[in-house]
């Protein structure tokens, strides 16, 4: 097998943005006729490098690519990685839900396509031979919104894989089984197995480290935008992937106090659903952090909105300072007047307006504090704002300035900095250092100690170990909408947490409810 | 904050382009250009413009499109009429129905974008046709005219400074609505609003609260600037209120380039007005014919768009890398 050239060869990638460093001198190369698993944790560079191989990203410069054997110019433009035979499936699937399947499956081909007659026959009739050749169930005429999610991964995948010339190319799979039930993941898999079969190369992006280990035959570790290390799946002990995925890295973690006896708790939550968290209880201390996390798609992430009212929850309740609230009818205006304040990941879509000043943006949840009669105190609201950004070391501190002139970790300050001076009762927060930088982190991760000294409950869901392990007391794992796993204490470290989500749990979702306390 | 001579330029270059177009016509044409008749007339002629344009701002802030305000110009000037010249009602009351009327198709447009969630652009274009048909219908598509000389006295036949007192009242609504935006807690909603939901939302602002009060706020000036058309005209006619539709964005979006770029404000929009209007009625002085008027406002419409992009384009690029 020597003879075939590798499938993909990329080295010396790097790229920034701004002041963050997504990728650093990365290396990734995928033989040809194999699967190659691409590990990391969030942030560690990985879908920076897909969307590079896609022509998304310009890399900077210094960067190699081959592909088969033949050199590439970077960077890639749109086109042109299709043209080289690689195929991306991204975890959103790109599927149009309104429209039926086969209308999907020949999207791209409709694109580009120069005739002026559609033939919907043939092309049902086509669609259906595909789905024949690899052995997978669908109704050509169906509507993507009625299938469920595992026949959306197949038909993004077949739809990716009818495009390939038959046993050449390079199919990319981003975190595809994320939303899968486990007998699904095996169809999948089998899938996968036939393309390799077929000679074709499949570069699977996951967190699972568990599948990675059960289909490919390299694994790749990406962390802080570097190559750590190679290593032939065969061979890999889920320790040494672990190791490598979580590596020795530097910060001082912040001290922690645990092991709380006797603190008493200040919110319970109650049997919330909601898509897809099923029936969850758990309570909050105050002076904790708790930590929530999972694979993407397991429900950790979606427990901060369904609290906060922010998504509708079918069913729950929230009782906090003695009040209690249905939290099916739960807006996030009631949310806020209860003492709950949300930090949503998505800054500058869900967090601020980039293009309003900061002084606005931090007082617009407490604007009424500024109203006399008629009037806003605009000179007392700017005044309060400069010294809030001086306290939460915001820089520049000028209130004035429009958000999105701030770098990242000053967002990210100032928002905490919105929602942290009324000190909420109940902070809820979603990847609070989501595209920080090292120094920054440090500062968030002081101000979320600071806001729970000051006896707050808090509630963080993170995708991110070592931030889990040094901000959280205790630390839930979601599967499939449920805690699987409960650390605290001692057992809340980067590599207890890694190694809880990477065991698949069983997934045949037992009718145990969760109780967490 | 200081401004830096770039910023400034920006600000500015609307009250300057003004005044470009009036030096222009005048060393043209200045004989007639520059008489006070013409810059009477200038000034005293755009009433009802003005106040449909900064009605048409306040759902344009909240990040809504009222396509309906013209036709609510319609509708009221014909309430007012009817009811004041047909039916013998006094004209107060004539013009508290007229407002009413206005009031009553923004509440129905906030309530179908605001709470039905559908989109503004068209549902307002919808309700724009209906209310077109309604005006025809109740007035059996006739022009009325005759209405009270109390309501014609204030707005076009006294006068101040050589000025009818029609544009006094654009002025005040101008002051009040900037004093509004940009000095009251509602005013901040309102822009967060249209700047972004999502943020607005989980910052407890009410929302759709937000967008149905600008609907209702933006139906109800139309309403006063249908008072105003038929004060202006001495009576109301069923399809002239349309023409002010145009315009009225030409005039919010060339005026959010301007003065506080970057964002809908009264003060632009009153200097984009007579921007507009100035260049036009030079134009015609100079003998060119009407259809100028429109090659003119949908000119300025695109113009003022392509020119916001441009802008926030180039600081979008700022950012990047």
């Amino acid at each position: 097998m020597s003879a075939a050239p590798a499938a993909l060869v990329a080295r010396h990638v790097s790229k920034r943005f701004g002041s963050v460093t997504a990728l650093d001198d990365a290396s990734l190369t995928v033989l040809a006729a194999e699967v190659h698993g691409l590990a990391g944790e969030n942030g560690s560079g990985k879908s920076t490098l897909i969307r590079i191989l896609a022509g998304y990203h310009a890399p900077g410069p210094g960067g190699e690519l081959e592909v088969s054997g033949r050199p590439v110019r970077l960077p890639l433009r749109p086109g042109d990685s299709r043209a080289l035979g690689l195929r991306f499936v991204h975890q959103d699937l790109g599927l149009i839900p309104s429209l039926s399947v086969v209308e999907n499956l020949r999207i791209t081909d409709l694109a580009v396509r120069r005739g002026w007659r559609i033939s919907w026959a043939q092309e049902r009739r086509r669609a259906r031979e595909t789905f024949a050749r690899f052995g997978v169930e669908l109704d050509p005429g169906a509507r993507v919104a009625d299938l469920r999610p595992a026949e959306r991964a197949l038909l993004a995948i077949l739809r990716a894989v009818d495009a390939m010339r038959p046993g050449q190319g390079l199919l990319v799979l981003d975190e595809p089984t994320a939303f899968l039930p486990k007998a699904d993941v095996e169809k999948l898999f089998a899938l996968v197995r036939g393309l390799r079969a077929a000679g074709a190369s499949v570069l699977l992006v996951s967190h699972d480290l568990d599948e990675v280990e059960k289909i490919a035959d390299h694994v790749t570790v990406l962390r802080d935008g570097r190559t750590v290390g190679t290593v032939a799946a065969t061979e890999a002990r889920r320790g040494q992937v672990v190791q490598l995925v979580v590596g020795g890295r530097l910060g001082a973690p912040v001290a922690r106090r645990r092991s709380h006896t006797g603190e008493k708790i200040v919110a319970s939550i109650e049997q919330l659903s909601g898509e897809p968290v099923h029936d969850l209880s758990l309570d909050l201390v105050g002076g904790q952090v708790l930590g929530l996390t999972g694979l993407i798609g397991s429900g950790f992430e979606e427990v901060p909105y369904l609290l906060f009212g922010a998504r509708r929850a079918r069913d729950g309740r929230l009782t906090l300072a003695a009040r209690s609230y249905d939290l099916a009818g739960m807006t996030p205006d009631r949310a806020l007047r209860a003492g709950v304040a949300l930090l949503p990941a998505d800054r500058l879509r869900d967090g601020c307006v980039g293009s309003l000043p900061v002084a606005d943006n931090v007082t617009l949840p407490v604007l009424d504090r500024y109203a006399a009669r008629l009037h806003l105190d605009r000179g007392r609201l700017l005044s309060d704002a400069a010294a809030l950004l001086t306290a939460f070391d915001v820089r520049p501190g000028d209130p004035r300035l429009p958000y999105r002139a701030l770098s990242g970790g000053n967002q990210q300050k100032a928002l905490l900095a919105k929602w942290l001076h009324s000190r909420p009762p109940l902070l809820l927060l979603d990847e609070p250092t989501h595209g920080v930088d090292v120094g920054a982190r440090q500062q968030i991760f002081a101000l979320i100690r600071r806001a729970v000294e000051d006896g707050s409950a808090v509630l963080c869901s993170s995708s991110d170990y070592e931030q889990l392990e040094a901000i959280c007391d205790r630390v839930l794992v979601f599967s499939g909408g449920r805690i699987v796993h409960e650390l605290a204490g001692e057992e809340v470290t980067k590599e207890r947490i890694a190694e809880s989500n990477a065991v698949s749990p069983p997934r045949d979702r037992g009718s145990r409810p969760t109780r967490a306390s | 904050m200081r401004l830096k001579p770039a910023a400034i330029g920006r600000r500015c270059a609307l009250p300057v382009a003004w005044g470009a177009v009036v030096i222009l016509f005048g060393s043209i044409e200045s004989s007639t250009f520059l008489t006070a008749a013409n810059f009477q007339t200038i000034f005293g002629s755009q009433t009802v413009l003005v106040v449909v344009t900064l009605g048409l701002l306040i759902p344009l802030t909240a990040g809504d499109y009222d396509l309906s305000v013209g036709s609510v110009v319609s509708l009221s000037a014909m309430v007012v009429a009817l009811l004041n010249v047909d039916h013998g009602w006094a004209i107060g009351w004539a013009i508290l129905a007229g407002v009413l009327s206005g009031a009553a198709v923004g509440l129905a447009n906030g309530a179908l974008v605001a709470l039905l969630g559908l989109d503004s652009f068209v549902a307002t274009l919808g309700s724009s046709a209906f209310v077109a048909g309604v005006v025809l219908w109740i007035s059996g598509s006739r022009t009325v005219g005759g209405v009270s000389q109390d309501l014609v006295n204030p707005v076009i036949v006294r006068q101040l400074l050589g000025i009818p007192l029609g544009f006094y009242y654009g002025f005040a609504l101008c002051l009040v609505l900037w004093y509004v935006l940009e000095y009251t807690p509602a005013g901040r909603r309102l822009l967060f609003v249209g700047r972004g939901r999502s943020v607005s939302r989980l910052s407890g602002v009410r929302v759709e609260r937000v967008r149905l009060a600008a609907f209702l706020a933006s139906g109800t000036i139309s309403g006063v600037a249908g008072v105003l058309y038929a004060g202006t005209t001495g009576g109301a006619d069923p399809s002239s209120g349309a023409t002010f539709l145009l315009p009225a964005f030409a005039a919010a979006f060339l005026g959010a380039t301007s003065i506080v770029p970057g964002r809908f404000n009264p003060w632009g929009s009153i200097v984009a007005v007579y921007f507009l209007v100035t260049g036009i009625t030079g134009l015609q002085l100079l003998g060119v014919e009407s259809f100028v008027q429109q090659l003119f406002y949908g000119g300025a419409l695109v113009v003022a768009l392509a020119l916001s992009r441009l802008v926030d384009g180039r600081q979008a690029d700022n950012l990047e890398g």
